[in-house]
This record gives structure tokens, C-alpha cells and sequence, in this order.
């Protein structure tokens, strides 16, 4: 069933209140665990990820050191960013850019809409971009009455669909061909097809005039060289070199974190991306911009202008602890590996950046209060921290933000839970007393289902208690 | 959005940013000992001679690296031929153009592209500084460029907009053809960036794209489609 695509996007996956979060993340959750189709239909999409992320790996003469130096590019860049990232704002304006720096999200959108007045846009193109994403653009953009198409085709299937991205690097996997079909043949008026090939040329076709059409084009950035003012962009299909080489305006949006020191870096940190993102050797176009057209090029944007956005991320750098999670490149691997991933599929989260590093970001960006249950989203298996080729330490950091939970902000329950144990555990004959009466009445909470231990008895059995305690069995020997 | 908001946003995210950092951060752990990072003080410089090894092989000759640069253009199902010279890659293109049926092929001007299109029958379009036309170079079947280098160690092919007829010329026809000479092929991509960097030293073009094979997008149930919305088809012809 397609869902209407009028709707709304972030109705879709997002509570309105953010303190439904959490409800609406079990509940989702609780829905999503019981579709065998579902699941079945993600794991095969991932099924030929697997095969060619490790045949590529088995090119690189040493992955493990390739991941070291990636890994060690992005920490001696994220640990000097007050160094690195002025002067990457010096040199983009060397080269004839403009700079805008943003705090929060109002004030990206405040100033890209400023930029769409002043270019006087009609047609606006967009490749795909999670910081857009984040701060909420199309919505705003659509509200001040500009027209916006994404180009990326993963990300145009899900604006005709009006939900957001299902995960940040493949945006559609969850949508079979068949819905694909019907929603071009009611949003284009074409014919209908299964071929995957044909769909995409449908889709070809639609947006060739409109690249030709838009005045103004906005792209995200994966990352900023500081040395020499350029930004680069990783993309499969081509529509972010269009994007960012026909329309009169390029407009850039990154998050502070992306800023990287040499242009050397990219050397490493482009096969990685690919490699860990998709199994190929390099992702099909890694494009470096610096600027607006040259003097003497024959094409191009008379404007360039990079966002600069904050949103928090200062916050995750102030904390030494989980700052590494400020060195991700937005591969995707630690989603496709992950088993919760696997299971409750990309809505569930209700982020804008699902999966494992998801989970660790989202509380820094959104408040560990509302968002602290995804920290508990997570077996620990660790298969996230071991795909992730800048290694971060994924499945510790959902541990650290527990912890921090715990410390900051402990349920009423479980502050009284741990009172009275420590009560019961210092007073010998109290502790000896709670368990023989505790031995006692695990049958009866088998059968009572008090409402506290609902949620844990509903997938799990309690064990038969033993006949004596512990202490007692001890004594014996 | 007054310019002094802005200002104030520059000056705010700065200064965030330098108290964030005023505690440490703890080294990553790394596999290596090639990579220790500095023991006090400053932060340790990647060095990527050091790395360059552990990256896959882009070959330590010149034969080598134009072996593997073929593998992998083809594993990328992009074309890769051989010509003995600029004469054959004319002869190539002009077969080319009769065979696909190609009524206007895009070029620009370069010696090299010049003298591969010199046997064209259709007609053509010169993207040129002066008079450029985006709707003319859209109606184009196929594009014809030179390159700034091609990696071994990817099948990439580099293009800048300062030397390959700009920006669109190499994405918007439906198939890209490249011309190159065989001093061209670079081992690494490390390699590529410092040749690119070398050549426009000092004044980088406003675009370097790496091209990894032909338009491709899996966003469809993960089923590989050539063609999303760059080029179709890539042929690479090296001459001489």
C-alpha cells in the first residue's frame, strides 16, 4: 500500500511531541519486529552489499591501516577544527565563495531563504543532503511558496511519497518496485513497469528540464578541505554535479564537523567512504568545488555559498568523551550491519540520522531526555563499531549516553529500585528475608503480570525459582 | 538576516568551538604502530606516503598501472581502448558516431578532443567561455573531453573545469567520451590530486570531479542501473 503522498513528511515517523518519542519508538518498534515481509525484504537489499563491501575490502593491501589513517584524518581534524575551520572560511572566500555560518537550524533556514529572495528563485534543484534534512529545508522552502525537486532518485521517491528518508545513504530501500511504479504513473503519468532500469529512466527524463530549468541549486558537502577552500561531494547518479553545475546559484550546506585539513586526506578518505558505504572502489562522482565559475570556464554558477551549520554539534565536541562521533562521513555501514536496524527499520528511530550513530548523535542534538531510549536500541554486539571505517566507538557511546542518562536525569523507579536495594543488601536478616519472600512469590508474578514487569514478561519466561538461597546452599558446603 | 546576525552567529559558533576543545580527546585506537600518534603535545600529521601502501595497488610501472586501470574500468562496465595513435582514436570516434546514430556530439577546445572529432560527420557543439548554452549541450547524444588524469588504483577518470570544457560537458550527454594520452595514467588517487594540484598551481578551477565509471544508481531494491542521470556509457580511449 502506498501512503497518500500528500501527507505531511515528518508525520509519517515523526511524534509531534518530542516526549512521545520514546512511546512512539516501542510502539513502532513492538509493530515493525512482526513483519517477516518487511524484514525479509531489507535483509535481501542488503544481501548485495555485504558480497561487494567485502570483495572491495579485499583490494586494499591492508584495510585495517587504511582505517587507521582515515580514522586519524578525521581526529586530527575534528581536535583542530578551531583552527581548521576559519580557514577554510578564508580560503572558500579567496576563491570567490561566500560564507554564511549558522547556530541552529532557524537560522539555516533563515538564510538559504534569504539567498532564494535574493536570487529571486523560481525553480529550486536539490541533490541529496542530510543536513537539509535535519534542519527541516523543503518544508520551510515549500512554505515561502518555492517550488523544490530532489534529484537524487531514492530521495525523489520519497518526496513523491512524502516521507523522509528511510535510511541516510539508501533512501527508498524499503519500497518495493511495483509501489515505485504507481507512483510514477500518478505523479508523471507513466506507463506502469517492474524493470528497476526502466523506472530509473523515467525518472531521467522527468528531471533533465528541470535541471536546465532551476536558477538555483542546493547540495550538501561531505567534506571541506581546509588547505584549499574547496568542498567536495560524493554521489553515485550525477545529479549533484548538475545540480551544483547548470543552475545561476550553488548553495552548500555542511555541518562544521565535515571540515578535513588537506586535500591529501580525500586520498584515503574517499576509497573509504565508498568501500564502507557501497563495496565500490570510489563512489561514481567525488567532485571538489572552489567557488563560482572561473574566468575563462565556460560554465558554472555566478554564485557559490557554503552554510556553515552548528546545531549542537559544539555541544557533542565539548564532551572529550563521545567527540569521535563528530568524525563520521555518513557511510551508512554501522545501519546496514546493525541488527536492531535490521529488525525495526529506519522510521522506527523518528530521526533524521537512523542506526547506530543515530542513536549516539540524535540526544546530544535533540536532548538526552527525550531521546535517551535509543542508547537501550542496541544487543552491544559491537558489529557497528567494527564497520565503521573511521572507527568510532559506536556501541560504547550508547553506553556512555546510559550512563550519562542515569547521572543526569534517573527515573523515579529506578533511584527507588536502587534505594532499596542498597537498603535491604547492607541489613544481613532483611536480604535474607526479602529472598526467601521473593522465592516465594516468582510463580505468583508469573501469573499476576504486574504492570512493571509487563513489557519484559511479554518475550521472555521467568526462571523457576530455586528451592534455597544462595547463602544457604553456601553454608552447606 | 542582517549582516550583523551573522556576524554574531561566526563569532558565537567560534568561540564554542575553542571551549569544546579546551579538554583533550583521547587519541583513536589504532591497529597500526606505522600511525602513533605524537606522545605529547602536538597533534601527529597523517602521513600519507604511509598510508599509500595499504590503499588497493594502482601498479609500480607505467605498464602496470594502464593493466590495472583497464580491469578496473571494466569491472565499472566502463569502455577502455587502446589506440596507437590520434589519427586511430579519430577513425574510433567517427565509427562511433555512425554506428549509435549520433546526430550532434558536444566537444570543447582542446588539441587532443579537436583531433579526436576531426572524422565526425554530424554535426557538432563547441562549448566555448564566450557563448555557452546549456539547452544546445542537452540536446547533445554524446560529449567528448580530454582529462586531467586517470587513476590506476580506481578506473577514475579526473576532469577539471578549466581544461575539460567546464562543468556540464562531461555529466549531461547521454555517453562521455575521454581522450587521453598515455602520460596521463597516475598509480593513486593521492597522485591525481597532487598532479591536479601541481598543474593549477595557485589557482585551483572552480571544479576537480573524479568520474568512477558510468552514472549509476542502486536506489531502486539495490538493483544496479546504469545511466540515473549522468552518462549512460563511459569509453575511455588512451592514445599512444
Amino acid at each position: 500500500m502506498t501512503p497518500p503522498p500528500d501527507a505531511v513528511a515528518h508525520a509519517v515517523t515523526e511524534a509531534a511531541d518530542p516526549r512521545l518519542a520514546k512511546k512512539k519508538f516501542l510502539h513502532d518498534a513492538a509493530e515493525r519486529v512482526r513483519d517477516s515481509g518487511h524484514r525479509a525484504f531489507v535483509r535481501k537489499a542488503l544481501g548485495g552489499y555485504y558480497a561487494t563491501r567485502d570483495a572491495q575490502k579485499a583490494r586494499y593491501r591492508d584495510y585495517e591501516q587504511a582505517r587507521d589513517a582515515a580514522s586519524l584524518a578525521k581526529w586530527s581534524a575534528v581536535n583542530r577544527l578551531d583552527e581548521l575551520l576559519p580557514l577554510f572560511a578564508a580560503n572558500f572566500a579567496k576563491n570567490g565563495g561566500q560564507v554564511h555560518w549558522a547556530r541552529d537550524a532557524d537560522e539555516a533556514r533563515e538564510i538559504i531563504l534569504g539567498l532564494l529572495r535574493a536570487a529571486r528563485a523560481k525553480a529550486v534543484i536539490k541533490s541529496k543532503c542530510m543536513t537539509s534534512e535535519e534542519i527541516h529545508l523543503n518544508q520551510a522552502m515549500e512554505a515561502d511558496g518555492y517550488g523544490v525537486v530532489e534529484s537524487d532518485l531514492g530521495e525523489f521517491i520519497q518526496q513523491l511519497r512524502g516521507e523522509p528518508p528511510y535510511h541516510f545513504v539508501f533512501p527508498c530501500m524499503h519500497v518495493r518496485r511495483d509501489e515505485i511504479s504507481d507512483l510514477f504513473q500518478k505523479h508523471l503519468g507513466s506507463a506502469a513497469t517492474s524493470e528497476p532500469e526502466e523506472l530509473t529512466m523515467i525518472a531521467r527524463r522527468h528531471m533533465r528540464r528541470l535541471y536546465v530549468e532551476a536558477d538555483v541549486g542546493i547540495t550538501g558537502a561531505n567534506f571541506l578541505v581546509a588547505e584549499t577552500g574547496q568542498i567536495s561531494i560524493t554521489e553515485n547518479e550525477g545529479n549533484a554535479r548538475l545540480t551544483a553545475g547548470l543552475p545561476r546559484v550553488h548553495i552548500a550546506i555542511a555541518g562544521i564537523e565535515k571540515v578535513i585539513e588537506r586535500l591529501d586526506d580525500l586520498a584515503v578518505l574517499l576509497p573509504m567512504l565508498a568501500t564502507a558505504g557501497t563495496g565500490q572502489p570510489l563512489t561514481c562522482y567525488n567532485t571538489l568545488y572552489a567557488g563560482p565559475r572561473r574566468e575563462g570556464e565556460c560554465d558554472g554558477p555566478e554564485e557559490m555559498h557554503v552554510v556553515l551549520l552548528d546545531n549542537r554539534r559544539s555541544a557533542i565536541l565539548a564532551d572529550p568523551e563521545q567527540r569521535d562521533s563528530l568524525h563520521c562521513i555518513r557511510c551508512g555501514a554501522c545501519l546496514n550491519v546493525c541488527p536492531i536496524f535490521k529488525n525495526v527499520g529506519g522510521f522506527t528511530y523518528g530521526t533524521t540520522y537512523q542506526g547506530p550513530i543515530g542513536s549516539v548523535i540524535t540526544p546530544h542534538l535533540r536532548g538526552l531526555a527525550d531521546w535517551n531510549h535509543l542508547s537501550g536500541a542496541s544487543s552491544l554486539c559491537g558489529a557497528c563499531t567494527d564497520a565503521c571505517p573511521v572507527r568510532i566507538d559506536i556501541h560504547h557511546h550508547l553506553l556512555h549516553n546510559r550512563r550519562n542518562a542515569a547521572r543526569t536525569a534517573p527515573g523515579f523507579l529506578e533511584r527507588l529500585g536502587h534505594r532499596l536495594f542498597v537498603f535491604a543488601a547492607s541489613r544481613p536478616w532483611l536480604f535474607a528475608a526479602g529472598g526467601w519472600a521473593f522465592r516465594r512469590s516468582l510463580g505468583l508474578l508469573k501469573v499476576l503480570r504486574p504492570p512493571l514487569l509487563k513489557d519484559w514478561l511479554a518475550t521472555r519466561d521467568l526462571p523457576p525459582a530455586p528451592p534455597r538461597s544462595f547463602r544457604s546452599q553456601w553454608g552447606r558446603r | 538576516m542582517s549582516p550583523t546576525r551573522t556576524g554574531g552567529a561566526r563569532e558565537t559558533i567560534l568561540a564554542r568551538v575553542s571551549e569544546a576543545l579546551r579538554l583533550p580527546a583521547p587519541p583513536p585506537h589504532l591497529k597500526s604502530h606505522a600511525l602513533e600518534p605524537a606522545p605529547t603535545g602536538g597533534l601527529p600529521v597523517l602521513p600519507l606516503e604511509a598510508a599509500r601502501p595499504w590503499l588497493p595497488d594502482g601498479g609500480d610501472s607505467a605498464d602496470e598501472s594502464r593493466r590495472i586501470l583497464g580491469e578496473n574500468l571494466g569491472r565499472l562496465r566502463a569502455e577502455f581502448h587502446r589506440l596507437a595513435d590520434t589519427a586511430a582514436a579519430a577513425e574510433f570516434v567517427a565509427r562511433l558516431a555512425r554506428d549509435r546514430g549520433w546526430r550532434r556530439v558536444a566537444l570543447h577546445g582542446d588539441p587532443l578532443v579537436t583531433a579526436a572529432a576531426g572524422g565526425l560527420a554530424c554535426d557538432t557543439y563547441r562549448v566555448d567561455a564566450g557563448s555557452f548554452d546549456k539547452h544546445a549541450l542537452e540536446a547533445c547524444d554524446a560529449g567528448v573531453t580530454t582529462c586531467e588524469a586517470l587513476v590506476a588504483q580506481t578506473g577514475s577518470v579526473l576532469v577539471s573545469s578549466a581544461t575539460c570544457g567546464g562543468r556540464a560537458l562531461s555529466v549531461l550527454p547521454h555517453v562521455h567520451v575521454v581522450v587521453a594520452t598515455a602520460d596521463r595514467v597516475v598509480p593513486t588517487l593521492g597522485e591525481a590530486l597532487d598532479a591536479a594540484r601541481v598543474r593549477h598551481a595557485g589557482r585551483l578551477p572552480s571544479m576537480l570531479s573524479l568520474i568512477t565509471g558510468p552514472s549509476r544508481t542502486g536506489d531502486i531494491e539495490r538493483i544496479l542501473v546504469l545511466g540515473a542521470h549522468g552518462p549512460r556509457e563511459l569509453l575511455v580511449l588512451l592514445v599512444g
